[in-house]
C-alpha cells in the first residue's frame, strides 16, 4: 500500500474517532479499540508506560464499559447538563508502518467543551498503536499527552478526550 | 467591619445547624484564614516530596504562598515565598532544586534554604549608613512560625504559639499510624505526582463531604451500577477472585446501600478531627495479599501483623485542611483559594518494602477514584457547586446537621456516634465546634 493511502486511510480513520465521541457515540468508539485495546492518558509526558504509574486515563475495555455506563445511567445527574464536545484532528505524522500493515501515527488535537455555559480547552498529542483489521484499523494503545496534563483542573473530566 | 456587622460570630453556629453566610461571606472567609489556617498545624507534603538539599515545593497555607524545602543541613523547612527586599516571590514553579541558594530573580539577593541571607550585590557600598546590615534579622527569608513533621508528613503553623502537632492531632494522627505500619519498612514515600482539581464551593463543604456516609450510594450511584454490572460479568468469565479490585472499589459505592452505611462509625475529636471506621473489603485471601501477609509477619511478628491489619479505618479527616484513606495510601490537602472556591491536592504513597501488586491496587483506586478523569468525585463536585449555589441565595438561612443529633455518645471530649448510626451527622457538627472556637480566638 502506498504511503499516501495509509495517511489518507489513518487521517479518515483519526477522524472517525472524534466525530464518535463528539456525537457521544460511546459503544462505537470504544469498538475502535482491539480486544485488548488501552486509552491511556499519561499526567506527564516523561512516562513510558501506564502499568504501575499513575495515569488521568489507563483504561481497558472494561474500564471504557463502565464509563460508558456511568455517563449513559439515568441517575448520573451530573452528566444531565448540556454539554458537548468538538474535536479538531490534525498535524498527522506516521511514525511506523509494519510488514503486516500495523501503524504508529502522531497527531495533534484541540477540543472544546461546552457545559453549561463553561468553555474548556484540552489540546495535546495522541500517538496511535493501530492493528491493521478488515476494513481499517483497531487501536491497540491511544496516548493521549495533553499539555494541560499538569494544570489544575476546573472540575474533572468526564469521557475520553 | 465583620465584627461590627456580625457582632456574635458564634451565634452563626448552633449545636444542630449552622448559618449560610458562614459558606458564602467573604468576609467570613479573611476571617478563617487568619483564625484557622494561618493559626493550626497545616500539611505542606511529605518529606519524600524534597529528598536532596535544595528540593522544593511551593504550597499554599492560608493565604500565604510558601515553600517547603531540604536544607543543607537535611532538615525540611518551611518559608514565606517572598524576598525581603522588595517582596519578589523566590519560586515561581511549583517545585524544583534551588541548588546551594535561592537567588531572587529581581536583584539577585540570595539566601540559604533554611532562609539565612547569603549575600546581596554590593553590600558594602550600597548600604554603609542604613538600617540594613549583614546581620540583620529582617534580611532573613521569613520562616513559618513552627515546622513539625510526623513518620515524613510535614506540617508547619504560622502562631507561635498554641498545642503541638501531636496535640493537636490527638488520636487522629492515627492517619499516619494506619498508613506506615501497613508498610514492611514502617515507611511510606510519596508517588511523585500530584493530581490538582478546583472545586467551586466553600472549603468546607469538601470537609464535610469526608466522612458523610450518608451520601455515596444517593451520589455515586451511577458509577457503582455500571461497575457493578461489568463486575459481574467478569466473574462470570474468570476463575473465582480474579476479578480485579477494581472494580469492587467502585461497585461498593452502590452495592453498600444507604442502611448499611448506618454499620459504620464516626469518632469526633477536639480540633475538628474525625475517623470513619469501617472496611471496604480491603482484605482478600489473593496470592498477592497472601505475599504480602507473609512479609509483614517476617517485619513485625504474627501478633504485632494482626494488629496492624486489623485497624479499622477507611478515612481520617485532619481538620481543616486534610482528608487521608489511610488504608489505600493516598491524601487530599485542601487550599481555600477563596470563599467559593477550593483547590484539592491529590497525592499517592507507596509502602516500603510491600511487593508491587499492593502498590497497584492502591494506584488502581488512586487513578480511578482520585485522578481528573474520576468516575467518583466528578458527581462530589457537582453536588459541592450546586450546594454552594443554593447557600448563595435567600431561598435560606441555615444548613442542617440535625441527624441523630443527641444520639451521639461523648466521653471525655470524644464523641461517637450510637450504634446503627453511622450516618450520624456528627462529624459536622463536630467541624463546626471546632470552627466556633478558632472563629472565637481560640488555638
Amino acid at each position: 500500500m502506498s504511503r499516501v493511502q495509509v495517511q489518507h486511510d489513518v487521517e479518515q480513520f483519526l477522524y472517525r474517532q472524534a466525530e464518535l465521541l463528539d456525537s457521544k457515540q460511546w459503544q462505537a468508539w470504544i469498538d475502535l479499540f482491539t480486544p485488548d485495546g488501552v486509552y491511556w492518558m499519561p499526567p506527564e509526558p516523561s512516562h513510558k508506560t501506564w502499568e504501575g504509574m499513575p495515569a488521568i486515563f489507563a483504561e481497558d475495555k472494561n474500564l471504557m464499559t463502565v464509563r460508558m455506563g456511568r455517563v449513559q445511567h439515568p441517575d448520573a445527574w451530573s452528566q444531565r447538563p448540556l454539554w458537548g464536545t468538538n474535536h479538531i484532528v490534525s498535524n498527522v505524522v506516521i511514525d511506523k508502518v509494519a510488514k503486516n500493515g500495523d501503524v504508529t501515527a502522531r497527531s495533534r488535537f484541540h477540543m472544546m467543551e461546552l457545559r453549561r455555559d463553561d468553555v474548556r480547552h484540552f489540546a495535546g498529542q495522541y500517538t496511535h498503536q493501530l492493528k491493521k483489521a478488515k476494513g481499517g484499523y483497531r487501536i491497540k494503545l491511544q496516548r493521549v499527552d495533553m499539555t494541560n496534563a499538569q494544570a489544575a483542573y476546573d472540575y474533572v473530566i468526564q469521557v475520553w478526550v | 467591619m465583620l465584627q461590627e456587622r456580625i457582632p456574635d460570630l458564634a451565634k452563626f453556629v448552633e449545636p444542630d445547624r449552622v448559618r449560610k453566610e458562614v459558606y458564602t461571606d467573604p468576609q467570613v472567609f479573611d476571617l478563617e484564614m487568619q483564625r484557622i489556617h494561618e493559626t493550626v498545624w497545616i500539611y505542606c507534603g511529605h518529606e519524600s516530596q524534597v529528598p536532596k538539599p535544595g528540593d522544593y515545593y511551593t504550597v499554599q497555607i492560608g493565604r500565604q504562598p510558601m515553600i517547603l524545602v531540604r536544607g543543607k543541613d537535611k532538615k525540611v523547612h518551611v518559608l514565606y515565598n517572598r524576598c525581603p527586599h522588595r517582596g519578589n516571590m523566590l519560586c515561581g514553579d511549583r517545585s524544583g532544586n534551588t541548588g546551594e541558594f535561592f537567588r531572587c530573580s529581581y536583584h539577585a539577593w540570595t539566601f540559604h534554604p533554611d532562609g539565612r541571607l547569603r549575600s546581596i550585590p554590593m553590600m558594602e557600598s550600597g548600604y554603609q549608613g542604613t538600617r540594613i546590615g549583614k546581620d540583620s534579622a529582617e534580611l532573613c527569608v521569613k520562616r513559618a512560625a513552627r515546622v513539625e513533621s510526623y513518620r515524613g508528613f510535614v506540617f508547619a503553623s504560622l502562631a507561635a504559639d498554641g498545642p503541638s502537632l501531636k496535640e493537636f492531632l490527638g488520636p487522629a494522627i492515627v492517619a499516619f499510624d494506619d498508613m506506615c505500619d501497613r508498610a514492611p519498612e514502617g515507611e511510606v514515600e510519596v508517588v511523585p505526582n500530584c493530581f490538582r482539581v478546583i472545586q467551586h464551593s466553600n472549603w468546607k463543604i469538601f470537609l464535610e463531604n469526608q466522612l458523610d456516609a450518608l451520601h455515596p450510594s444517593v451520589t455515586h450511584q451511577s458509577t457503582g451500577r455500571a461497575a457493578h454490572e461489568v463486575e459481574k460479568q467478569l466473574a462470570k468469565k474468570t476463575k473465582k477472585g480474579e476479578v480485579p479490585l477494581s472494580y469492587h472499589m467502585l461497585s461498593a459505592f452502590a452495592t453498600v446501600t444507604i442502611d448499611k452505611w448506618d454499620n459504620f462509625q464516626t469518632i469526633n475529636y477536639p480540633y475538628g478531627h474525625c475517623i470513619l471506621t469501617g472496611y471496604m473489603g480491603l482484605r482478600p485471601q489473593d496470592p498477592d495479599t497472601l505475599a504480602y501477609d507473609k512479609i509483614m509477619i517476617k517485619a513485625y511478628g504474627k501478633k504485632r501483623f494482626e494488629e496492624i491489619i486489623g485497624v479499622n479505618i477507611h478515612h481520617v479527616l485532619l481538620y481543616p485542611g486534610l482528608s487521608v484513606q489511610s488504608p489505600l495510601q493516598q491524601l487530599r490537602a485542601v487550599r481555600p483559594l477563596g470563599v467559593d472556591r477550593t483547590l484539592t491536592e491529590i497525592w499517592h504513597f507507596r509502602l516500603k518494602g510491600a511487593p508491587e501488586p499492593i502498590y497497584r491496587r492502591s494506584l488502581a483506586y488512586y487513578n480511578l477514584v482520585n485522578s481528573p478523569s474520576t468516575m467518583i468525585n466528578a458527581d462530589d463536585l457537582e453536588n459541592f457547586w450546586k450546594c454552594h449555589q443554593g447557600l448563595s441565595s435567600d431561598g435560606g438561612d441555615w444548613v442542617s446537621f440535625a441527624r441523630h443529633h443527641g444520639h451521639d455518645i461523648e466521653k471525655n471530649g470524644v464523641v461517637e456516634s450510637a450504634p446503627n448510626q453511622g450516618t450520624s451527622e456528627a462529624p459536622m457538627r463536630n467541624q463546626m465546634k471546632a470552627w466556633a472556637r478558632f472563629m472565637g480566638g481560640a488555638r
